[in-house]
């Protein structure tokens, strides 16, 4: 076996070396009855080529993006990813590393983890921010129970306007400690939070929201954190489609308490879901309430600056039952994807691609917009994302769309029954003219 | 060599009490501060909190290392050591004096008689050591 | 005294400070849509004027080497031994990287319709049957992004599984040698906590577990072997003792590179156990992430596992099944780390399953072959027989001040990654060692001879190990001062005084000297 240096002849050596007689009794501790008589029932053994072949075969079964115009979002997008991400992270010394528990010899990760909190801290306009947890729907979470901890109230006000899955790994998460959740609702005119609906009580803990939402449509965070901080309650802000900062204003600024997100944007591919980027920050004051490892400047006694964790008695291998989270392994190469995704775009880089996506969403809309059976169906501001509603069945709208190679968009009546008649549409960078162009000569064509 | 005032009580957690005019001072032994090592953070409750005996009342953390505080007596947080939060190593440099942590009005000072006096927790402090 | 310019490669500045108005690494396409004022799509009052500030303006060389220079700072498996204990550093084919990245499956959005996403839900499907194969469990749910997940994905599926039985508990036991994910998943859930102490020998001390077991003790956390590297011999009494008391076993599936192909825990009396793929599975740890943490369960829990489940249908096709009643919900948005998956995949097609089995038997002759070459040298707490690790203490050393951390710091100075000391809780001082299959006897030898070397250095000049390490980059570094005042990203404005590294350009006091 390749991957095992030692020849049988090698081992066999080491076993009289060590007096000891077979394998077998290398394993005595395992009762005999459990010891397996037979071989697994795997498939055998197969080369290199094979397994390859093998692999090919299953990935041309996909409709990838390579093959399918992509007008997917809800949650993952398909942006330019620049060829430096995957040859900086394909070196073997961020890869096959361990979390960096021995500083010296990982300043590398360290270092870059570093530059990834701030850029984030950047982005958000957020203090302070950890160095990634699993993905967007699980920071999303682990903030609701930050939330709990910081104001030790038991209610949380969620907007259905958050991604439908986001919601039930909140649901998934808090039933478990009693925390109960309250849904609010969206205005049907501008598909943002219903402010009239917000009723915000000395027991609700956090109020959250997305923003862009599920819909595309942009939140009024100024307006939910003073509705939010009357009360004393937090207000989680949460972005499915982080290069939207590159346009808006950072929540941070409009008075968000804790900015969690899905980073996959910065430079992660789709890879059918995972693995992603859970973005964490909040407030310098809420610090040691935060979940998962955070990263500090330190020197050593010669006075040169370097890096290690730090913050760790909030963490489970210290703290054990009473740690801020159970977290462990995150997603540290993912984070180091984003900020050398973030370090190659710059500040003009992200600001261009934000205005591509806003512009490339805006020009699909208005031409939608124009067919006949077509409308968009929120009023609110939008960033790469829209929802149309369609006279004719969306199915089949969207099957037409796929006869011309294009995933036209996300059916919605599945998440929101009231919206059976529409469909969430994404444009990012990728999409060139042309394809828009197909895609409103089918929508004519229906 | 950890020092034991006479002037202090001690509980079997490594808390002191020096009380004068019906209000304690509380803080963490010699001992206790030698064992965690370097103090980075202390978390204190807030004036007009109460407790009763025993209860945890903060945490006091070393960087790999989190106790907690326990209350020897009941009572009302009515101080606590500000200087603390920009200050921590204060525990280690001076246990009894600048690095105390909280004062509370006691409510039951017959709880006093509960505690250890300075010979006692010496005499304590080595037998936890030969453990 | 003449200043010797040094090159910034030994002194890398943060990505910030080399940053230099005007310089680029992006490429766009031209936007190929007429355009309008952005205000008619976006309130003006949610645009941002500026760009962001603070991002760094570098040239895609500066990029390049900015994050080389940084990654040769780090010691990787790709580098030599990392025998970090529970940690299971083993070699990560470069073939599975291959299978990640191919396009069919990097570029698959996850929310394509099922029928055009036939090849990624295939990869899914067979690894969870492979991974039932392999534990001896009913089914699975590849969805927990780590081990951690995992535990709390397992702990809510024994949750929902005793509120159906009618018979909701509150306790976890939990033996006094487990990591300490363990105790935190089971407070996330709502649990609380009981420590099961370990015997003389490090296994399980069956008296307090039979104490313990009450008509309150939904569940015991299991690893086995644990983080002794022993193997619980009296498991089949452990897990009778568990179920008959009205509770379950999960098993913390984190040593499972001692078992596979060897013994399967489905057959020992598990109700639920995690696997994590960037251990057992050979897939890199990343620096602490991406990983996966599978879940898998008897067929009495199967009803409660997390949405969507990946099921077939009559006509062959595999589907997402959301209606699932008794689910306990949905544990992350999609469907996993997938590309973690797919190369977890990779590897056990690869393995196959003599494969599997070889992978266990040098897991654990290799640590025993360092437990018997050093058992002179270092004390060993418990003295096994061991698996797959060998946790030695600093005992011996103790004597001339010298404690674990030291002897970590100096194996650094000696080309090696140290071992595990932050737990198990239960042996002072400990050195916890996991070789691997994939080290060559020479690289073990090595490492004994290192750490032989060390025990030497300890009587002689214990100084010198205090200090370490001499050989690296950067000395020990001031972790009180960090934690007192944490300092946790860079400023735009004011970057750090104290010994500021220098930019691009600006020569460093430093004296120009070669690599370690």
């Amino acid at each position: 076996m390749r991957y095992i240096p030692n020849s049988p002849e090698e081992r066999a050596e080491m076993l009289r070396e060590i007096g000891c007689p077979t394998i077998e009794h290398l394993f005595r501790p395992i009762p005999e009855k459990f010891r397996l008589k037979e071989p697994l029932r795997l498939p055998p053994a197969r080369s290199e080529a094979e397994v390859l072949a093998f692999f090919r075969e299953l990935a041309a079964r996909n409709a990838a993006a390579t093959e399918y115009a992509l007008f997917l979002g809800a949650g993952a997008y398909h942006h330019f990813i620049p060829s430096v991400v995957d040859a900086l992270i394909s070196r073997a010394e961020f890869a096959t590393v361990y979390t960096p528990y021995q500083p010296e010899i990982a300043q590398g990760t360290l270092q870059a983890l570093f530059e990834y909190q701030t850029l984030i801290c950047q982005l958000t306009g957020m203090e302070v921010a950890n160095a990634s947890l699993y993905d967007g729907s699980t920071a999303l979470a682990e903030a609701v129970l930050m939330a709990e901890r910081v104001t030790r109230r038991r209610e949380i006000l969620l907007a259905r306007s958050v991604h439908p899955e986001y919601r039930e790994v909140v649901h998934t998460y808090t039933r478990a400690l009693g925390v109960s959740v309250r849904l609010l609702e969206y205005d049907p005119e501008a598909g943002s939070v219903d402010l009239r609906t917000v009723t915000l009580s000395a027991e609700t803990a956090a109020l959250i929201v997305q923003s862009p939402n599920f819909f595309g449509v942009i939140e009024d965070i100024a307006a939910l954190a003073e509705r939010a901080h009357e009360v004393g309650a937090l207000l989680i802000v949460a972005i499915t489609e982080p290069i939207s900062l590159g346009l808006l204003r950072p929540p941070g600024e409009l008075g968000a308490d804790i900015v969690v997100g899905e980073g996959q944007s910065f430079g992660l591919p789709l890879s059918f879901g995972g693995p992603y980027l859970g973005i964490f920050a909040t407030r310098e004051r809420f610090v040691r309430q935060m979940p998962g490892r955070i990263i500090g400047q330190a020197f050593d006694q010669r006075g040169r600056r370097g890096f290690v964790m730090t913050l760790a008695t909030r963490e489970q291998y210290i703290r054990r039952e009473k740690a801020t989270s159970n977290i462990c392994t995150s997603q540290e190469l993912c984070a180091i994807m984003a900020a050398i995704y973030l370090s190659t775009m710059g500040p003009r880089g992200l600001r261009e691609v934000a205005e591509q996506n806003a512009q490339k969403a805006a020009y699909l809309a208005r031409e939608i917009a124009r067919q006949s059976g077509f409308r968009v169906r929120f009023s609110g501001s939008h960033f790469n994302e829209f929802v149309v509603q369609s006279e004719r069945p969306v199915t089949l709208v969207l099957d037409r769309l796929r006869e011309r190679k294009i995933l036209g968009g996300l059916p919605l009546g599945r998440y929101y029954p009231e919206l059976r008649d529409c469909f969430l549409v994404c444009v990012t960078e990728m999409i060139p003219h042309s394809t828009l162009q197909t895609y409103l000569q089918v929508l004519d064509e229906l | 060599m950890a020092t034991y005032p006479e002037d202090c009580l001690y509980t079997r957690e490594h808390e002191w009490i020096r009380v004068e005019d019906d209000v304690g001072v509380i803080g963490i032994t010699d001992y206790a501060q030698e064992a965690l090592g370097d103090i980075v953070y202390v978390e204190l409750p807030s004036v007009g909190d109460h407790f009763s005996q025993g209860e945890p009342f903060g945490n006091v953390e070393s960087v790999k290392a989190v106790s907690e505080l326990y209350m020897p007596v009941s009572g009302e947080i009515v101080e606590v050591n500000e200087d603390l939060a920009e200050s921590p190593q204060l525990v280690n440099e001076d246990p009894y004096g600048d690095g105390w942590m909280v004062k509370i009005a006691l409510s039951d000072p017959t709880e006093l008689e509960t505690l250890m006096s300075a010979s006692e927790y010496e005499e304590y402090v080595r037998e936890e050591k030969e453990k | 005294m003449m200043e010797t310019p040094c090159h910034v490669s030994r002194d890398e500045a943060l990505i910030f400070e080399r940053s230099r108005p005007g310089r680029t690494a992006y490429s766009l396409p031209p936007l190929d849509v007429p355009t309008v004022p952005l205000e008619t799509w976006i309130e003006a009052r949610f645009l941002r004027t500026d760009p962001v500030a603070g991002m760094p303006e570098v040239s895609e060389v500066d990029v390049i080497r900015h994050f080389t220079r940084l990654s040769r700072w780090n010691y990787a498996v790709d580098v030599g031994m990392y025998p970090l204990g529970s940690c299971t550093m083993k070699y990560n084919p470069k073939m599975n990287e291959r299978v990640a990245r191919l396009e069919g499956f990097a570029l698959h959005h996850p929310l394509t319709p099922e029928e055009l996403s036939q090849g990624s839900l295939e990869v899914l499907k067979m690894l969870e049957e492979l991974l039932c194969e392999i534990t001896g469990m009913a089914a699975g749910c590849l969805q927990p992004a780590a081990g951690a997940h995992g535990e709390l994905t397992g702990l809510l599926l024994i949750r929902a599984c005793l509120e159906a039985r009618g018979d909701p508990r509150r306790k976890v036991l939990i033996p006094d040698s487990a990591h300490g994910t363990n105790p935190a998943s089971a407070a996330i859930c709502g649990y609380s906590v009981q420590t099961i102490p370990s015997n003389e020998r490090g296994l399980i001390d069956l008296d307090a577990l039979r104490r313990a077991a009450d008509r309150d003790l939904a569940a015991l956390m299991l690893t086995n072997p644990n983080t002794l590297g022993l193997f619980e011999e009296e498991i089949e009494e452990i897990t009778r003792i568990v179920h008959e008391a009205g509770g379950l076993v999960y098993m913390d599936g984190a040593n499972m590179n001692a078992l596979v192909g060897i013994a399967r825990p489905g057959e020992m009396g598990v109700d639920v156990l995690h696997l994590n793929i960037h251990k057992t599975f050979s897939t890199p740890h990343g620096g602490g992430g991406p990983g996966a943490g599978p879940v898998l369960v008897t067929a009495e829990l199967e009803p409660f596992l997390p949405v969507p489940r990946i099921v077939r249908r009559a006509d062959g096709r595999l589907a997402l099944e959301e209606d699932r009643p008794r689910s306990i919900g949905r544990v992350r948005a999609f469907y996993g780390n997938f590309g973690v998956l797919v190369r977890g995949l990779s590897y056990i097609l690869t393995m196959g399953p003599e494969g599997l089995r070889e992978v266990a038997e040098t897991a654990v002759l290799n640590a025993n072959y360092i437990a018997y070459h050093l058992k002179g040298t270092y004390e060993i707490a418990y003295p096994g027989p061991i698996m797959h690790e060998v946790v030695f203490s600093d005992k011996r050393q103790r004597a001339y001040g010298v404690r674990n951390v030291d002897i970590a710091k100096r194996l650094i100075d000696y080309g090696f990654h140290p071992p595990t000391m932050s737990f198990p809780l239960i042996v002072p001082g400990a050195l916890m060692v996991e070789p691997t299959e994939t080290e060559c006897r020479e690289e073990l030898d090595l490492f004994i001879a290192a750490m032989k070397a060390i025990d030497r250095e300890c009587r002689e000049n214990p100084e010198l190990v205090r200090t370490a390490p001499h050989r690296t980059r950067l000395g020990r570094l001031d972790e009180v001062a960090a934690a007192r005042h944490p300092v946790l990203r860079w400023r735009p404005q004011a970057s750090p005084s104290r010994a500021e590294a220098s930019p691009e350009g600006a020569p460093s006091e430093r004296p120009l000297s070669p690599e370690p």
